[in-house]
């Protein structure tokens, strides 16, 4: 069931064993965690690798200690990171908004699962609005990529681990309960990405130079605007060069069909029976929810008639549909407050009641 | 020939100027840290890990490597950093508020796992940084912006003993209460921090000391005044003494069962 890995072959795994392996390759060197359904195996995969590979892994008292805990090995320059889920990754909010004010590269897994509060521990696509739009306080962004696959597991996994280091930003990979309990054939490679040269900022202990400082306390206000417009400025660079979706079918379509993560799955399944149905159906896929790619739904929204927001929760990502496409064209929702996804034929019968 | 008898800590940032009120033991805490660190030769592999307070600027004095933890969370980000760099020297910089009332799990969990890490906790029985609300370790009876009429444990409860906490976790190598009051008592107050260090060198698990200090400005009172109230009324409460030390076999006997 685990892989040793990296390796050519393909393994039959569950996401959230193949998200720690992935991290575990990606050379993760500290995983703090606190446990909660349903992405608990990834911490117990964790607890075992980690000891055996004389890594660091702390079983924290609270999910708040564990992100903080993050912060702090990842001030070190090390690849650290935790993984919770929905109203566990409340606790780590205000954590969040320090590592973005301190520019540092933590990696969250992000399992979601039904709430508001406790929910329960279905799969669920409610915390878009926690990744995207953040709980934390003050003007930040986390780089939030969203699976649809165990294989995306993996990839972007090593993804995360990469943007994190390469913008010194919070990234979160921001799958649900459906990936992290589900298997499938899973193909563990090297990790792709260069290593970042941290050298620069890393607390390493003030030797032949003075102390340096990780700081988000900014007493004087001129000090506080010059931080933020560089940090927006990242944030613009990141939109530009990481932006990341799949389209299918998006030239010649009526109706465009907008969904994300393991909900995509049927929806791009839908969109092949719309256009066996003779509907011109297309599909657009967020791989970055935040780089939102809203510049491509934009373009996209003067070809086409409709868009239709495909989601599991009651309507999140479709504000951000809705703010690329500006009014030009219409934009719906189908929607199913938690759980599995609809089925293909489901939403097949919806669009026909939309269109 | 003259002899050098006197000078600024290598460890203070050249030109410090404390930013702390006049007559607070905050600047005296501070030096007696970088003294510890120039003795101990310390400074080239610290990071510090500083808090929400009045200790927030600790970074501004001290020169090493620095990270500032949200409130309370120091000694998590202490964790994170240890158990990344088991080569350096990790030490956290806190407030009573910090450590003990928004920081508790934080930092008793840190000592229960027996972090290889070192903590300095001001106690100065209120909320300094804010204009001295009642905290954690604020006096029955003691008159604070948010105990108007004094601490009564109808409203309030009872103040934290937090030397004596830390030193009943399993994990914690050296626990102790010092203050800043006299010269000799400032002489035993540098005597804690080195062995709240040393233990960590020796990697025996958590050291930690407790410096009771003054708030001339939030208690109204003249820094010779604040001074008294320290011995005359702090130390009644909270009493100095080291609490548990691992390497003297010394343990605390803070509470004994009733039926012996």
């Amino acid at each position: 069931m685990i892989a040793e890995a990296p390796s050519s072959k393909k393994i039959l795994t569950k996401g959230n064993y193949a998200i720690a392996q992935a991290a575990i390759n990606a050379g993760c060197e500290c995983y703090f965690g606190y446990p909660i359904t349903p992405q608990s195996e990834i911490g117990e995969f964790m607890s075992g690798k980690m000891q055996e590979l004389g890594r660091a892994y702390v079983s924290a008292e609270s999910e708040l200690a564990a992100m903080n805990m993050v912060i702090g090995a990842c001030s070190t320059g090390a690849k650290a990171m935790t993984s919770s889920s929905s109203c566990a990754v409340s606790l780590m909010q205000e954590a969040l908004s320090y590592a973005t004010s301190d520019e540092l590269p933590v990696v969250l897994i992000s399992v979601m699962r039904g709430g508001p509060g406790l929910g329960n521990i279905y799969p669920s696509q409610g915390d878009y609005f926690q990744a995207t739009k953040g709980g934390g306080n003050g003007d930040y962004r986390l780089i939030v990529l969203a699976p649809s696959t165990v294989q995306e597991c993996v990839d972007l996994t090593y993804k995360a681990f990469y943007l994190a280091h390469k913008y010194k930003n919070p990234t979160v990979l921001l799958a649900d309960g459906l990936l992290g309990q589900m298997m499938e054939p899973v193909e563990f490679k090297e990790y792709p990405y260069p290593e970042i040269d941290n050298s620069s900022w890393a607390l390493t202990g003030a030797k032949g130079r003075d102390g340096r400082v990780i700081r988000s306390y900014a007493p004087l206000a001129e000090n506080q605007c010059v931080f933020l417009e560089k940090l927006f400025a990242k944030y613009k660079a990141i939109e530009e060069n990481e932006t990341e979706w799949e389209e299918i079918g998006t030239e010649d379509a009526d109706v465009i069909l907008v969904s994300f993560g393991s909900t995509s799955r049927n929806v791009k399944t839908a969109m092949k029976l719309c256009r066996e149905k003779g509907i011109k159906a297309g599909f657009f896929r967020p791989i970055t929810l935040f780089p939102f790619p809203s510049k491509r739904l934009s373009e996209l929204a003067s070809k086409t008639k409709k868009m239709i927001s495909v989601e599991v929760n009651m309507g999140q990502m479709i504000n951000d549909v809705r703010l690329a496409v500006n009014g030009k064209i219409p934009v719906e929702l189908i929607n199913k407050p938690v759980g599995a996804p609809p089925a293909p034929e489901e939403i097949v019968t919806r669009i026909e009641e939309l269109i | 020939m003259t002899t050098q008898v006197f000078k600024i800590p290598e460890s203070l940032r050249e030109n410090v100027k404390y930013s702390f009120c006049p007559g607070c033991d905050h600047g005296v805490a501070v030096r007696l840290v970088a003294e510890v660190l120039d003795e101990m030769e310390l400074k080239e592999k610290s990071i510090l890990v500083a808090s929400i307070g009045c200790s927030v600027t600790l970074y501004d004095f001290l020169n090493v490597d620095s990270i500032e933890a949200p409130h309370g969370r120091a000694l998590a980000e202490a964790t994170g950093v240890k158990r990344a760099r088991p080569d350096k020297f990790v030490f956290t910089y806190q407030g009573d508020g910090d450590f003990a009332s928004i920081g508790l799990a934080e930092s008793l969990h840190a000592a229960l796992r027996g972090e290889n890490v070192s903590a300095i906790c001001i106690n100065n029985t209120t909320y300094g940084m804010t204009g001295g609300q009642l905290g954690p370790t604020t006096l029955l009876g003691q008159v604070t912006t948010t105990s108007p009429t004094g601490r009564n444990l109808e409203y309030y409860g009872y103040p934290v003993k937090i030397a004596e906490h830390v030193a009943l976790c399993d994990g914690t190598a050296f626990s102790a209460r010092v203050s800043l009051d006299s010269v000799a008592n400032i002489r035993k107050a540098k005597q804690a921090i080195k062995k709240a260090f040393e233990v960590q060198r020796q990697g025996l698990g958590f050291g930690f000391v407790e410096i009771l200090s003054t708030c001339p400005t939030n208690w109204k009172m003249s820094p010779s005044k604040a001074h008294e109230r320290v011995r005359n009324e702090m130390m009644k409460t909270y009493v100095s003494g080291v609490y548990k030390d691992v390497t003297s076999g010394e343990q605390a006997h803070i509470m004994r069962p009733s039926f012996v």
